[in-house]
């Protein structure tokens, strides 16, 4: 069962990396559908650079930084042209897709070194559950760190209230002098960095290794984590580890001796992700998505 | 600095210009990234985009390539037109070779069903099932179409997967995850000898001109449309949205479906982990390209189809990687969105304002 439970966190990882940065940019009045492009570029990008430098952080900087350029691509259209930004997204999931295998072609299968956990191993076993507490790499930590940093600057920061202001209600927000725009684009690159990073800790520590269209979903799973979780950041932890739990039931679940087809497992959470949707959407108070979302912005003076 | 000023009207001339603009600058980006990729960029051009041309069986390949694009692109225009988001018409198409696959494998041959026509209408019938899954959620408790679709098509893959590999496999089938070949009576027949090109093309071609005629000729198409463009009017006009979630979402999930028992019918011939359904992707862009016109959606199936064909061939003669065609789908899309927004706003040169 530790181990399960270990697992489980190291699989939320990703999912609350990408879900935190979607919840960002939405916060800001931005659909960004593009997480799971971005997710594929940062997780080929970070891949790349760890096996060429042989370090993890040059690696999960380089899939942030990877995350970000996708998302200011999507940004550039989606707000700097005013598209409609359901289908900008879905242009940068395909064409994230695409390039992904493109650069990754030569990087199929070779591996790379697990890093190491942060903690001192005599820490893990000093506790019950401690490996499930203390035994896991940097990223895992900086992804929970993030969580409570980005509470803080959407509940307390001054940021957050201008960040809110501009996806809740885009024109009010102008007239009162709040640069909408520059607002929503630094929200999505910042969704993009924090996409990449989602992706690279797929390629560099869950995994560790590059396959095409490794992301397998997760990207989509996190977009609707934000949806159920209401937009708000306690409750996307708390999804994303829900639902790591369902995606770790394909190596577990056969051991337990639970039986279905492998492809039921396989299916498992995103089966679970329209039951959630389906199951939360009466609960879902009115006025908990960003009014603006999604909603085209252009300021008239 | 450029600013994009909102135009009095929507330009009818940008609306023409676009689609071909944006191809225009895919080309251009095309050819830089062939030359980073250290290819000959007029050669890999020439590959992808004017090989397909080259010989009659090249020709009818990107017709035969052409017609699942063309039947979902068609249902997705009427879709997104209506402004709801099926992006899950993969799923859809999964669902529909399912749905023949049963039928071509279980109906015994001297049954008075064993005919063409039941596969096909099975295949559309389970697309319509599997899109009828969104449709459900998002009106009865408003749930998200999009993350709905999308979900859904992992899961129709895995479905297939489990099938092919599981209890409808051929046991006789030396290893490989596939079901018995489809009988004679379920295989669609061929236009044009020697080649693969098969009479779906004529049910593409109807639905394509059956929906344009829906959507511009009867009061059906302009609720859908007013309900897209306008929502607030078009409840003031008591039109009932989520009668027109249903009927977009089954339409478009049945011809993805069709789509997908076309494929199993005329190209697989059976059953397989990989029949194709990646189309399903492709056809958002068809049904943009087509500027959400299912008519449109015809010439933009014909566009991807060419470049899907030259991507084939670069594979082939250019050791290309298949990636490419990927690039260049989100490439094509990104242009196309940029170019769009020319129709509705006007570039202007203005001076640089202080803030």
């Amino acid at each position: 069962m530790e181990a399960f439970v270990a697992a489980m966190i190291v699989a939320a990882t990703p999912l609350l990396f990408a879900a935190l940065g979607e919840l960002v940019a939405e916060r800001s009045g931005v659909l960004n559908l593009g997480v799971e492009g971005m997710m594929l570029v940062g997780a080929v990008c970070a891949f790349i650079v760890a096996k060429s430098t042989g370090s993890t952080a040059a690696g999960a900087l380089a899939g942030a930084g990877a995350g970000l350029a996708m998302a200011a691509l999507f940004a550039l259209v989606a707000l700097g042209f005013s598209a409609n930004q359901a289908a900008a997204g879905l242009a940068l999931t395909i064409f994230g897709g695409g390039l992904s295998g493109l650069l990754g072609r030569d990087y199929v299968g070779v591996p790379l070194p697990k890093p190491g956990p942060l903690f001192p191993a005599s820490w893990a076993e000093a506790i019950p559950y401690g490996k499930a507490i203390f035994g896991h790499d940097a990223m895992v930590y900086l992804a929970l760190a993030s969580a409570v940093g980005i509470w803080w600057f959407l509940a307390r920061a001054r940021g957050g209230l201008k960040l809110r202001a501009a996806g809740d209600n885009a024109e009010s927000g102008h007239a009162l002098g709040l640069p909408v725009l520059r607002i929503r684009f630094l929200a999505v690159l910042f969704g993009g960095a924090m996409a990449g990073l989602g992706g690279a800790y797929l390629s560099l520590a869950y995994t560790p290794m590059w396959g095409e269209g490794m992301t397998a979903g997760r990207g989509w799973i996190a977009l609707a984590l934000v949806v159920f979780a209401g937009w708000r950041v306690g409750w996307v932890a708390a999804g994303a580890v829900l639902f790591a739990a369902v995606t770790q039931l394909q190596f577990y679940a056969q051991g337990w001796g639970w039986r279905a087809p492998s492809q039921f497992w396989a299916a498992a959470p995103y089966l679970a992700t329209i039951l959630a949707l389906a199951l939360l959407a009466g609960r879902r108070t009115a006025g908990s998505a960003p009014a603006a979302l999604g909603r085209i912005f252009r300021p008239s003076s | 600095m450029i600013r994009l000023e909102p135009r009095a009207a929507p330009s009818k001339l940008m609306a023409m210009l676009s689609p071909l603009i944006a191809i225009l600058l895919t080309l251009i980006a095309g050819a830089l990234l062939f030359a980073l990729l250290g290819q000959d960029p007029v050669e890999a051009l020439r590959v992808y985009f004017l090989s397909p041309f080259d010989d009659a069986y090249m020709r009818a390949e990107v017709l035969v390539k052409a017609i699942p694009l063309a039947l979902m692109g068609a249902g997705l225009a009427v879709c997104f037109r209506a402004n709801v988001w099926n992006i899950g018409a993969a799923g859809q198409f999964t669902l529909g070779a399912i749905g023949a696959g049963a039928a071509a494998l279980f109906i015994p041959a001297e049954s008075p069903f064993a005919m063409l026509a039941v596969p096909l209408i099975a295949g559309a019938l389970c697309g319509m099932a599997w899109a009828a899954i969104p449709a459900a959620l998002r009106t009865r408790l408003s749930v998200n179409e999009i993350l709905v679709s999308l979900m859904l098509t992992y899961v129709a893959a895995l479905l297939l997967d489990w099938l092919v590999r599981g209890p409808w496999r051929n046991p006789r089938g030396f290893g490989f995850p596939q079901t018995n070949a489809f009988p004679e009576w379920a295989h669609v027949p061929l236009l044009v000898e020697g080649t693969r090109l098969h009479v779906g093309a004529f049910l593409a071609v109807a639905a394509a001109a059956g929906l344009w005629l829906m959507m511009s000729r009867t009061l059906r198409g302009l609720r859908l449309r007013v309900t897209g463009a306008a929502p607030r009017a078009a409840r003031f006009a008591g039109f009932s949205a989520a009668g027109d979630v249903w009927f977009v979402l089954l339409l478009s999930g049945g011809l993805a479906g069709l789509a997908g028992a076309l494929e199993a019918t005329s190209i697989v011939g059976r059953l397989q982990p990989e029949i194709g359904a990646q189309a399903g992707f492709t056809a958002i862009i068809v049904a943009f390209l087509g500027r959400l016109n299912p008519l449109g959606a015809l010439l933009g199936a014909l566009v991807l189809a060419v470049s899907a064909i030259g991507g084939e061939n670069a594979q082939i003669l250019l050791r290309l990687p298949k990636n490419v065609a990927g690039v260049f789908q989100g490439m094509l899309l990104f242009f196309l969105l940029a170019c769009d927004s020319l129709i509705a706003y006007r570039p202007r040169l203005v001076a640089r304002r202080r803030a």
